[in-house]
């Protein structure tokens, strides 16, 4: 039996072991990190995989106004102006973006985050605290801006109805990046390379690639780029994301697996080489 | 042939998770919902390959860019008169509420 198989089986043993741990540590990098280290002393590999790491969980509208949800829902409640006008700052660009997704026009999706902030002051002596708030937000505007987009005739409802989630789409966009058969079936034709160690903060920075994210956002599939929206760029959980389209969590990961990789592959010109 | 040979060798170690795989489940796994044996196979497959260790920092870096997107800005207009009407709608508040209690 050759040396890295005996090697391999502790190998197997401790990420088994940390996985367990990782259950009542709650500490899931530490699983990778451990492995990372373990994999560098037994075969060698080099090269850290887990530099860049996502960012930490961000502000919320509570942190800025340090209030807990039910004080915030309270204070909408009592009708204090300063509360509102902090929580449609904070929430107001999020609801526009995701309401683009829904209707034609930037003008009719400015409409509806009108209406959303109607709907708000109408609704909110009824809300439960039921699902959070943030949540019950998001689902007044889908609700809106899915009737409006109806009566605009863009948005069709059957998108998000049917068992496989865009259907209009393909196969899967990956298929064309991989040997399709011999000895290296599977494997990368053209193996992606380390992109420039940049932060994303800088990268942003350059005009002509926030225009390449924007548009990849803007051509993505209304459902791909709802699900992204709420996701990678508001930072919503995916349950909530399932209560606020009507999705299911399987779907919910496939609609964001495409998305994600169109953007990166229209970031990957802007990242790699010297554009940046 | 000695690629071949670190193909058939890669693809025995990592439990046959090709880089078409790693590819296709590459959100499954951030994601955590990779079963116990796909994620060890997985992790295997990335401490073996260093392309999908690539993609898989490339993915990470596309979604830390998309969070910095700074929102859509919202017209001043809009603001201004959604306050009105929070205005409005706070001096019909507690007539509303007085009606909808003695209904």
């Amino acid at each position: 039996m050759p040396a890295y198989v005996s090697l391999l089986a502790p190998c197997v043993c401790l990420e088994g072991w940390l996985f367990y741990t990782r259950f009542l540590l709650r500490k899931p990098l530490i699983v990778t990190v451990r492995l990372r280290i373990i994999l560098w002393f037994v075969f060698g590999v080099s090269s850290p995989f887990q530099r860049l790491l996502i960012s930490p969980s961000p502000l919320t509208v509570h942190d800025t106004l340090k209030l807990d949800e039910p004080g915030l829902v309270r204070a909408l409640q009592a009708g204090d102006e300063q509360v509102f006008a902090a929580v449609m700052d904070w929430y107001s660009g999020s609801l526009l973006r995701l309401a683009m997704s829904y209707v034609p026009s930037r003008a009719v999706a400015e409409e509806v985050v009108q209406e959303t902030w109607m709907g708000v002051f109408e609704g909110i002596h009824r809300f439960e605290s039921r699902s959070s708030f943030k949540t019950w937000l998001f689902r007044i505007l889908t609700n809106r801006a899915k009737t409006r987009g109806i009566r605009e005739s863009r948005y069709e409802p059957s998108g998000l109805s049917t068992s496989s989630p865009d259907a209009d789409e393909g196969p899967s966009l990956e298929d064309s990046l991989f040997v399709a058969e011999g000895s290296r079936m599977g494997h990368w034709k053209d193996p992606p390379h380390d992109w420039e160690p940049d932060t994303p903060e800088r990268v942003l920075l350059s005009k002509e690639c926030r225009a390449a994210i924007e548009t990849a956002i803007e051509n993505l599939p209304a459902t791909q780029r709802q699900v992204m929206t709420l996701r990678d760029i508001e930072g919503v959980s995916s349950e909530e994301i399932c209560n606020i389209l009507g999705i299911s969590e399987t779907n919910q990961r496939v609609l964001l697996h495409r998305a994600r990789t169109k953007v990166r592959r229209e970031l990957n010109p802007y990242v790699q080489g010297d554009n940046t | 042939m000695e690629t071949n040979l670190k193909h058939k060798l890669m693809r025995y170690m990592v439990g046959n998770f090709s880089c078409q795989d790693i590819a296709q489940l590459i959100t499954d796994y951030m994601d955590g919902s990779l079963t116990f044996t796909e994620r060890i196979r997985f992790q295997m497959h990335l401490g073996l390959c260093f392309a999908c260790r690539n993609y898989l920092r490339q993915m990470k870096y596309t979604i830390a860019t998309l969070r910095q997107l700074p929102p859509e800005p919202v017209p001043q207009h809009v603001r201004e008169e959604l306050l009105e009407r929070f205005r409005a709608w706070k001096q019909r508040s507690p007539q509303s509420s007085v009606k909808s209690e003695t209904d």
